[in-house]
């Protein structure tokens, strides 16, 4: 090695040369010293990127390949591919994203990170890249044994591959240990795998500094020497890491963060990091960083001062106190008329938006000029900057809250001066169908047409179809949008769309909602209308689509390439070459999950019987909210608490997230959600295989009950079984005794009445903001219940103590699934869980035609407590299973059909 | 160093025409390519140029002889389909060990023959391992772009049988060659490396990817520098690109390779671009006239010629390429420091 090293540095020059890592996708990434630090895109990892975790989970392929593609876009020049996730087949969909990624050469130019804990997966993965990849990762924490089988088949496959600072005895920790391991994983590499020293990565564990423990503080100066010493001893080799772990006490204070970020990278880049993940908007410039901020955070980076940490800490108070309180920057009041308005619009600022709008009007000749002049000059600058990703979601309904306040103004000068009438962009009617009570999406897409200068007539939720189609007469409007989170609202949609047809109508029909979809909306509603059918994935889209749909000189060109899209969509669909095989039902059974009844641990809950908790405080929910789903549905996307960070909807994330607060905080105040809840836990045992009999009293009086539940029927591979709930509890044959419950919360009393309190204000924005923290409350009240019940009422895990954060990964024993989604999609046993629990008589929560509970914030479910009991999703089933569900049930085949639909394979 | 490497720092070596193109003057018929063996074969086979090694033997030794008499160091056996997903198309996946094993040793005896003959200009045989007929990294279906026709492990599987019917029949090289889907070439590569070790031999390896169109990529949308650094982890004597372009609309890629490896590079260009009739009609002359820039630009190690190209243009390229030195290979150079 050294002989070959001297060799080559004499025939080139007297520089010592150093051999690149070359990585390709269909083009070449090539990785010299002189190289900029390589960042790796990491938003297609299903554990850092929720989003692209839900479209996995729903198989949105295309959406998923958005991220990538977006990625790419951004400046990545790798991107991590990661699949590890407890509901996910891992190998098959990092087989089907990778080869769908090779299809789109926009991203397949970059070089592609194959990420798995799995070894499998990571050699699926590696089977279908033409390009040179890299593997993350391996290390000596199974042994050499392993080690080297893994490195000599990485190497024949032709990746590179990043070794963790990891081996036997545990992880890396500190400078000894972190160089220990490297030096043995790189001999080990070259000289017995023949490994190319070039092509190995070492990952050296980033772990956060200033923590306040002794043995963290030198966490931060460790990595950097390690890092400086792995580049001096270990030729060719490249040392990457995920930065933000160094800052991770420091949460909440960006600033301080920032600076700890650039002053590692700074340190770590000059002792030889060359690539890792680092999120640009966290990031300060170096030189910027005042003096005496980077003097604190060097001392604790480089563990300079033993009070280094007591000293930042200290001084961090001051830098967050001093961002907080900074001054309202009231400059733009100076600014022209016009420039004043427009500010206003663009920040959703309210407080000086009447008198500016007084001052239009006295100016202009008609009042209604002011609307056609000033506001809509301001918003045609929001919806420019919302078309191009410079605004999210919850400024622009802010947006549209100043501009309803100006116009509600003006309208009583308008009315008075007849000869005015507003010109709109169109007439757009918004309705949630029939059966369904979900209305945030379609309202922040109402109010994000509105700001375009549409009118919109909104119905509201649960709107029949004969008051679509006689309102869309009556008011003569120029498109429909329907919206449904509910998989029975897909029948409606048809139902609607056969309706317009029969009717003549010939307007655009707009789909949107969480349970819709392009497959759907292309095969089942585009063929029912000949006129243009458009499935609007999010609330940023439909001013495009709308606008394109209306259009006078496009629409002809645009409704037909939309139409013929989705015509060729469906033949695709039916011609999809993924053929899946089913086992019949009685097969499927014979495959069933097996538990071992003698020895599995069967607990009798402390309380058998129907609880109900009236009045619940809704203090104690605080703990329990899962706050990623709330941004979600603000179409901010991202993982909390990480998206308060996020470098493109940080900002946007914090500012939502300070408002949700301050509401939030009424809430609780002022006492203005009802929160409510009831359960049973009973006797219960399986029969027939599918079905579960649970026994109860009701006026002293025994009774049975029968909850049907369905079974998986896809043909699993490598001695899988195919799951129905009723396998978690024990067969009445085995003459054992066991348990199931069940349940229903709602904290959704009071949003109705709240959301029309600020909707009279023309406050959508905290309209919106009501419903979506009700939901919250709904899904945090359902966890805080089920630890309750896990540790007392039925007392099965009273040692239990998990973080909030291991409740959302669902780390506890025993599960709660809810009728309605993956493992129980069939709406209908929410019926039989109501008759069982009488949930109408005594909380007040309803079901409506379609089966959504009433009011929309509620949360319903069965409890299984076995330990083995795990959530799956039920996949599709066959005609035979229907057949017998409705045979079980004591119901029509056509019934069965309607409901389970949605499942019922092709 | 082998012989071979030795030879390659030497000269630039010469790879022999195109077999198929001999073959055509034949005009064998379906009678001719069945021979008595398998007159009652169920499926037309005529086309099957690879079974005329067992049915025609002397033809194809006699194309052998001519490109080794016109200046050759190197012919390819005539196994271009020599996989079972290749030969399925004839029903044929039975034969396909008898096909190479065949093909090689027919190459091999009249590489020996005229060694013998003439001791100061040995004769090797490369074994054609071409890229079979379907792609691992492609969709075959448009409208399905998540589809594959093909996975890694059945053309690993593939490749290893007929690279070791190959190796037991003589060959000195195994080239992996007209390679359109990189991913195809590394399922080549690792079934070599694995058999390789199996076998305890060290023979050496030459690559040749083809750039299909004017875009400068493969057909699976590889630059000629991503195509080069996808096949690199195996120790190759050379990489290079053949067929699809003529020796003028290569010489761009052929830089790029030349440039960036410290292996060896190769070139068998087709001779020209196809006419009006598909037909491939630049003359030896010409031809060699275009890979004189390859030479002036000290571009390759190995010149050969692929579709259209003859004894004569085999010739021709030897004659101008005596003139020259070969390009450096950095590869041998650390091989002979580190001996």
């Amino acid at each position: 090695m050294e002989e070959l090293d001297s060799n080559l540095a004499n025939n080139t020059s007297a520089k010592k040369e150093y051999r690149p890592l070359q990585l390709s996708g269909l083009e070449p990434l090539i990785i010299t010293p002189d190289s900029n630090f390589v960042n790796v895109g990491e938003r297609t990892n299903v554990a850092g990127s929720r989003k692209f975790l839900r479209l996995v989970k729903e198989e949105k392929f295309d959406e998923a390949l958005d991220i990538a593609r977006d990625q790419v876009d951004g400046g990545a020049q790798i991107i991590d591919i990661n699949m590890d996730d407890g509901l996910i087949d891992g190998k098959e969909a990092m087989v089907r994203f990778l080869n769908l990624i090779v299809a789109e050469p926009d991203i397949a130019r970059v070089p592609i990170m194959i990420d798995s804990s799995k070894w499998e997966i990571i050699e699926a993965g590696l089977q279908v890249v033409q390009g040179k990849c890299v593997v993350n990762s391996i290390s000596l924490k199974e042994g050499e044994e392993q080690f080297i089988d893994h490195a000599k088949k990485i190497k024949r496959y032709g990746a590179a591959v990043i070794v963790m600072a990891f081996d036997e005895v545990g992880q890396a920790d500190n400078y000894e240990r972190r160089i220990e391991i490297a030096k043995r994983s790189y001999d080990i590499l070259v000289d017995e795998v023949k490994f190319a020293p070039e092509d190995i990565i070492f990952d050296l564990n980033i772990f956060p500094v200033g923590t306040g423990m002794d043995e963290h503080r030198k966490n931060a100066i460790d990595f950097i020497e390690a890092t400086r010493w792995v580049k001096e001893n270990l030729p060719h080799c490249s040392v990457s890491g995920g930065v933000s772990n160094v800052s991770f006490s420091f949460r909440g204070n960006n600033p301080v963060r920032e600076a700890m970020h650039s002053v590692f990278l700074y340190h770590a880049i000059k002792a030889g990091m060359n690539m890792g993940i680092v999120n640009p908007a966290l990031l300060e410039v170096y030189d910027e960083i005042p003096k005496d901020l980077l003097e604190h955070v060097e001392d604790v980076i480089l563990d300079r001062r033993d009070d280094a940490t007591e000293r930042l800490l200290d001084f961090a108070e001051t830098v967050k106190g001093s961002a907080k309180t900074s001054k309202v920057d009231l400059s733009w009041r100076e600014e022209s008329l016009q420039s004043r308005i427009t500010h206003a619009l663009v920040k959703g600022i309210d407080a000086y938006v009447i008198e500016d709008v007084e001052e239009a009007r006295l100016a202009s000749e008609k009042p209604i000029e002011v609307i056609e002049g000033h506001l809509m000059t301001g918003m045609n600058v929001v919806g420019d900057l919302f078309g191009s990703g410079k605004m999210f979601l919850p400024q622009v309904v802010k947006s549209a809250r100043v501009m309803k306040k100006a116009v509600a103004y003006l309208l009583p000068y308008i009315e008075e001066d007849k000869s005015g009438k507003r010109e709109t962009a169109g007439k757009v009617l918004m309705a949630t169908v029939k059966g369904d009570v979900h209305d945030i999406g379609k309202n922040i897409v109402s109010v994000v047409l509105g700001c375009n200068n549409y009118e919109i007539v909104d119905l509201g939720v649960m709107v029949p179809p004969e008051k679509i189609i006689e309102t869309a007469k009556a008011e003569n409007v120029d498109a429909i949008g329907l919206s449904g989170l509910i998989t029975p609202s897909l029948d409606e949609m048809v139902f609607l769309a056969k309706e317009m047809q029969r009717q003549e109508f010939s307007v655009p029909l707009l789909i949107g909602g969480a349970t819709t979809s392009k497959a759907h909306t292309a095969v089942k509603i585009d063929p029912q209308y000949m006129h243009a059918v458009a499935h609007v994935n999010d609330a940023s889209r439909a001013v495009t689509v709308v606008g394109d749909l209306l259009n006078k000189r496009t629409r002809k060109t645009y409704i037909e390439n939309l139409k013929s899209e989705y015509e060729v969509f469906r033949n695709n669909f039916g011609k999809r070459s993924k053929v899946k095989s089913f086992l019949s039902i009685e097969e499927a059974r014979e495959n069933n999950f097996k538990i071992d009844w003698k020895t599995s641990n069967i607990s009798k809950p402390n309380k058998l019987g129907i609880q109900v908790l009236e009045d619940f405080e809704l203090d104690k929910l605080l703990d329990y909210i899962d706050w990623s789903p709330f941004f979600r549905s603000w179409d901010l996307h991202g993982r909390y608490p990480k998206i308060l960070e996020d470098e493109v909807v940080g900002e946007q994330a914090r500012s939502l997230f300070a408002d949700a607060q301050v509401l939030l905080k009424r809430i609780l105040d002022e006492k203005l959600l009802k929160a409510k809840a009831i359960f049973g836990l009973f006797e219960a045992n399986t029969i027939n295989s599918d079905d579960i009999e649970v026994k109860f009293d009701e006026n002293s009086e025994e009774k049975t009950i029968i909850f049907r539940t369905l079974r998986q029927q896809l043909k699993k591979h490598g001695g899988k079984p195919n799951f129905a709930l009723s396998d978690f509890i024990a067969p009445k044959e085995t003459e054992i005794q066991d348990y199931m419950g069940c349940f229903c919360v709602t904290t959704g009393f009071g949003t109705q009445e709240l959301a029309a309190e600020f909707e009279k204000n023309l406050d959508d924005y905290n309209s919106i903001m009501i419903k979506a923290l009700a939901d919250r409350f709904a899904e945090a009240f359902a966890e805080y219940l089920h630890e309750k019940i896990r540790k007392e009422d039925w007392g099965y895990a009273s040692e239990e103590s998990l973080s909030n954060e291991e409740l959302i990964k669902e780390s506890y024993k025993g599960i709660r699934p809810a009728p309605g989604y993956p493992a129980c999609p069939d709406h209908l046993e929410k019926l039989t869980i109501w008759e069982l629990l009488k949930v109408e008589e005594r909380i007040g929560v309803k079901l409506t035609e379609s089966l959504a509970m009433w009011p929309a914030a509620s949360v319903s479910g069965y409890y299984f407590a076995n330990p083995e009991a795990k959530y799956f999703g039920l996949g599709k089933i066959k005609e035979d299973q229907v057949k017998d569900f409705a045979e079980r049930k004591g119901i029509e085949y056509k019934k069965a059909e309607k409901w389970l639909n949605p499942n019922i394979a092709d | 160093m082998s012989k071979l490497e030795e030879l390659l720092a030497e000269k630039i070596l010469i790879l022999d025409g195109a077999m198929g193109t001999m073959l055509q003057e034949y005009k064998f018929t379906e009678e001719d390519f069945r021979g008595d063996r398998f007159k009652d074969w169920p499926v037309s086979v005529q086309g099957n140029n690879d079974l005329l090694s067992i049915t025609q033997p002397e033809a194809i030794a006699a194309v052998h002889k001519k490109y080794f008499e016109a200046g050759a160091d190197i012919v390819e056996t005539n196994t271009f389909s020599g996989t079972t997903i290749a030969m399925a198309d004839y029903k044929m996946e039975e034969l396909v060990d008898e096909l190479n094993y065949e093909s090689a040793k027919i190459a091999k005896q009249v590489a020996i023959e005229l060694t013998e003959a003439n001791p100061k200009k040995p004769k090797f045989v490369a074994g054609a391992m071409g890229p079979t007929n379907k792609t691992a990294s492609m969709s075959p279906d448009v409208n399905d772009p998540g589809f594959r026709a093909i996975s890694f492990d059945e053309l690993r599987i593939a490749y290893k049988q007929q690279a070791r019917a190959l190796i037991r029949g003589g060959v000195d090289i195994l080239l992996v060659e007209t390679v359109f889907d990189t991913l195809n070439a590394k399922a080549a590569l690792f079934a070599i490396d694995e058999l390789k070790e199996e076998l305890d031999l060290d023979i050496p390896v030459m690559v040749s990817g083809t750039i299909t169109d004017a875009s400068g990529r493969t057909l699976s949308g590889q630059t000629a520098e991503a195509f080069l650094i996808s096949v690199s982890h195996i120790p190759l004597m050379s990489i290079g690109f053949n067929c699809a372009l003529g020796a003028k609309q290569l010489t761009p890629h052929l830089e790029v390779l030349s440039y960036k490896t410290q292996y060896g590079v190769s070139a068998y260009p087709n001779a020209g671009l196809p006419n009006a009739f598909g037909e491939y009609d630049e003359s030896p002359s010409e031809m060699a006239k275009q890979t004189r820039e390859y030479l002036d630009k000290s571009l390759v190690n190995i010149l050969g010629g692929c579709c259209g190209t003859t004894p004569d243009h085999i010739k021709a390229i030897a004659d101008i390429a005596k003139e020259y030195k070969p390009r450096p290979i950095k590869s041998l150079q650390h091989k002979k420091a580190s001996a």
